[in-house]
């Protein structure tokens, strides 16, 4: 295996893919796009891979699939997957591991640099080779309002990228990846999971027929203005084939679920459009949607300070905006 | 029970924050603050030794200012505090961090044991949430992170956990690692008593040597990553801000057609 990577010339890139049912993610498919550019693209598999699903991995670029049977809960822990990378490194060679920056990911990159001597970036928007071969990534910081370009300076790299960041594209000519089912107690050198922590229960929570809020090309935000009533937030969202996401005050009145809070301690969002309603703006919930490609707001307080960074701003009364725009693109969308 | 609590001193989140020429986080406004998030750190310990009993020591690495973080970790309640201070800190990155913070747990476990590490969960300023982690690595404890809940009994933890597509309860034996979210509590605000009693503690100022920390293994000599270049965001030109005459949500759809944002 080790000789693999240069037989088929260059540095192998170790991808963690996002699956769901059985299908990879969307954020799956950027990352592999962006490996792509770094190397030579192997793709890791949490469980049994379907022929599908390998399929839709090569036509973005994977050549070899890794499937690591998770035969535990306790097996897809953060400090358990890591180890399993640890050992893939080891088998393969890889110089850079892509992983999607979620929680979970960026705790099992942490660790996989600290146990491999990596150099780690999290929430990356873009990654890519400098002159000298290293890994070059860049990041925002403090709610957007800063951009940080920055360089690995040791010989392997484990990156962390943002969905939405990196546009997937399949290849021109996919092959088939050759799929390898991998023994997880043998990679991770019989340090199997941490024996200590016990999964007592894990819910998968049910997901909504929109699309997933961290990866949304669309997201349409709710805050206090909306007073308890999300269904015109809804109704726009749908109308725009995007998510809904809440501010904090939102969800702490229970108006709507928790995992839909997007802010600094909620989820991070960068989609090419973000509409915030009766959102004021505040620093936490910044932190978490000002790397947004064009922010529109909608707020009948012109003093909110949403206005002073949002490309588009209405000082309005979300009831009666928000319908209307849904209606003017479902009647545009009608006449194709 | 013997409680660990890690804190952060960070720019305050209302300030101006901006980066030094050498991509470092500005420090130097005096406007820092503990990171609003580890206040939930040291509610959880708090709360905690009043059921069960015990001690929190709050724990930060930093420069002279820092101090400010482990003097309000005191304010709100708890009993100690050490503040890792050396000039060959400065420029560390979270791997250097971590090694110096584990260390100290080890000094503290050392000389009368710890059963219990908590962390926010996230620094507010570089938002990364892998010191937990690393620092269970570091000190081989199980890590049980992003508690929205967390409960101990019968020398176990048990912590559950909104992760973005599953909730967990997971479960480990003290010794261990474990972060709060800012949806398991509400911190208290100090009291009169608090901040009087924080004036008469002492902090604990540990040095690199005092850990047997080699200087080279942290700050920028340790580090890993370089910033190449840091560039506030331009200001957004061409912005529109218009007043709603009964056609807002139009002229709204006609700028995302504009743009191609329909999709």
């Amino acid at each position: 295996m080790s000789d693999m990577g240069s037989a088929s010339g260059g540095d192998v890139v170790l991808v963690l893919v996002e699956q769901h049912d059985g299908t990879p993610r969307g954020s799956a498919l950027e990352l592999l796009t962006a490996a792509r550019a770094l190397g030579t693209v192997h793709a890791v598999w949490l469980g049994a891979v379907s022929d599908a699903a390998a399929a839709r991995l090569g036509e973005f670029g994977a050549v070899v699939v890794h499937a690591v049977p998770v035969p535990t809960p306790e097996a897809s822990l953060p400090p358990a997957v890591a180890a399993v990378l640890a050992g893939l490194i080891d088998e393969t060679g890889a110089s850079t591991v892509l992983v999607a920056s979620t929680f979970e990911n960026k705790e099992l990159a942490a660790r996989l640099a600290l146990a491999t001597g990596a150099g780690l970036v999290v929430d990356v928007s873009a990654v890519q080779r400098g002159p000298d071969g290293r890994v070059v990534t860049t990041q925002q910081a403090f709610a957007a309002s800063w951009t940080l370009r920055g360089e690995v300076t040791v010989a392997r790299a484990v990156v962390a990228l943002k969905p939405n960041a990196v546009h997937a594209d399949p290849v021109a000519t996919p092959v088939l990846p050759l799929v390898i089912t991998r023994d997880a107690a043998a990679l991770s050198d019989g340090a199997a999971a941490d024996a200590r922590v016990r999964v007592v229960e894990r819910t998968a929570r049910p997901e909504s027929s929109r699309p997933d809020l961290g990866e949304a090309q669309v997201v349409v935000v709710g805050g206090r203005g909306v007073e308890g009533d999300f269904s015109p937030v809804e109704d726009l969202a749908d109308a725009l084939g995007g998510a809904v996401g809440a501010t904090r005050v939102a969800t702490d009145e229970g108006w709507i679920s928790h995992e839909t809070q997007v802010g600094q301690t909620g989820v991070t969002i960068s989609p090419r459009l973000y509409i915030g309603a009766g959102v004021s703006g505040a620093v936490h919930h910044r932190g978490g949607m000002q790397a947004s490609e064009v922010i529109v707001a909608v707020n009948n307080d012109v003093d909110a300070p949403i206005f002073e960074f949002a490309d588009f701003g209405v000082v309005g009364d979300l009831f009666t905006v928000l319908p209307q725009a849904a209606a003017e693109i479902r009647r545009l969308k009608a006449q194709g | 029970m013997r409680i660990v609590v890690c804190v952060k001193h960070v720019p305050d989140l209302q300030a101006e924050r901006s980066f030094t020429a050498g991509g470092r986080v500005d420090r130097s406004q005096g406007d820092g603050t503990l990171s609003e998030l580890d206040e939930h750190a040291v509610e959880a310990a708090l709360v905690l030794t009043e059921t069960l009993g015990g001690e929190v020591t709050v724990v930060t690495v930093g420069p002279a200012d820092a101090e400010d973080a482990v003097r309000r970790g005191l304010q709100m309640g708890a009993q100690h505090a050490v503040h890792v201070i050396d000039d060959a800190i400065a420029g560390s990155d979270v791997f250097g961090t971590a090694l110096v913070l584990a260390a100290a747990i080890r000094r503290l476990g050392a000389e009368g044991g710890v059963d219990l590490v908590i962390t926010g969960m996230a620094a507010l300023d570089g938002l990364m949430s892998v010191l937990p982690s690393l620092l269970a690595a570091h000190l081989d404890l199980p890590q049980a992170t992003l508690a929205a809940e967390l409960t101990v009994a019968d020398g176990v933890v048990r912590v559950r956990r909104d992760l973005d597509h599953v909730t967990e309860v997971l479960e480990a034996p003290l010794p261990a690692v474990v972060s709060v979210t800012d949806q398991a509590n509400e911190p208290r605000y100090p009291n009169f008593k608090g901040i009087m009693a924080a004036r008469k503690t002492p902090v604990t100022a540990w040095s690199l040597a005092d850990l047997g920390i080699d200087p080279a293994a942290v700050g920028d000599a340790g580090a890993r990553t370089r910033v190449l270049e840091a560039t506030p965001r331009p200001v957004r030109e061409d912005r529109v801000l218009i007043t709603d005459d009964g056609e807002a949500g139009l002229r709204l759809v006609a700028y995302l057609a504009e743009n191609r944002l329909l999709g």
